[in-house]
């Protein structure tokens, strides 16, 4: 199965990579963003995720699809998480199935930057001073 | 005859609400300046996506009553 989602808890792995087995895969290659400890040269000490949870559900499935458009890969899927959490915490995890190790390893890149380029999520970083800050990039 | 504005990050931080009920604008360009007045926003409307019942939309986008609106401001996932 091939979807994007949004988890306001944490999540297990194990369960979505198996959703991405099957007999016509010959590869599969995943990323987990974790929460770091540092920002910019400030130290961290957790982070809250927000999202426009139906907009970023429409939005990453639409990635998704795209993914499976683009590349040679059989199923892909993406969670992130919103709400608090802590250092070394799972923040998001992209898994993409394949035939081969190629597409697999590029799309997984490509799902991820596109998750963080166009998916309505915010990141609002707590630092050890007791400051905080919504993360607005720019593009 | 209104409109419901959901308020995000640090737009919400500014605003102190999460959604208001607001008179149907004439358009999005013109409601954002005026939020961004009272509220005091300081990101500039180049910076922000915008999206309707929804759904991205275009800045010249049509409105029509009781549409839900959420202004976009860039976005931190990963």
């Amino acid at each position: 199965m091939s979807r994007f989602a949004i988890s306001e808890v944490p999540f297990d792995i194990a369960p979505l990579r198996e959703q991405l087995l099957g007999h016509d895969a010959g590869a599969y290659a995943s990323f987990e963003g974790w929460v770091r400890n540092h920002s910019e040269g400030r130290a961290v000490q957790g982070l809250f995720y927000e999202s426009y949870r139906a907009l970023a559900e429409s939005e990453g499935q639409a990635i998704i699809h795209e993914a499976l458009q683009r590349f040679a890969i059989t199923r892909a899927a993406c969670v992130h998480r919103t709400g608090e959490l802590a250092l070394g915490d799972l923040a998001v995890w992209v898994g993409v199935a394949a035939g081969h190790r190629g597409p697999a390893f590029e799309a997984c890149r490509w799902i991820i930057d596109e998750v963080k380029s166009r998916v309505p999520l915010w990141k609002h970083e707590r630092y050890a001073n007791g400051e905080t800050t919504w993360l607005h990039p720019d593009p | 005859m209104s409109v419901t504005v959901l308020y995000f990050a640090s737009l919400r931080d500014a605003a102190g609400v999460d959604r208001e009920q607001l008179p149907l604008p004439a358009s999005l360009d013109s409601l954002y300046l005026e939020l961004a007045a009272r509220h005091g926003f300081s990101l500039p409307a180049a910076k922000l996506r915008v999206a309707v019942d929804g759904a991205f939309a275009r800045w010249d986008s049509p409105l029509r009553e009781g549409c839900e609106i959420a202004f976009i401001p860039p976005v931190s996932g990963g």
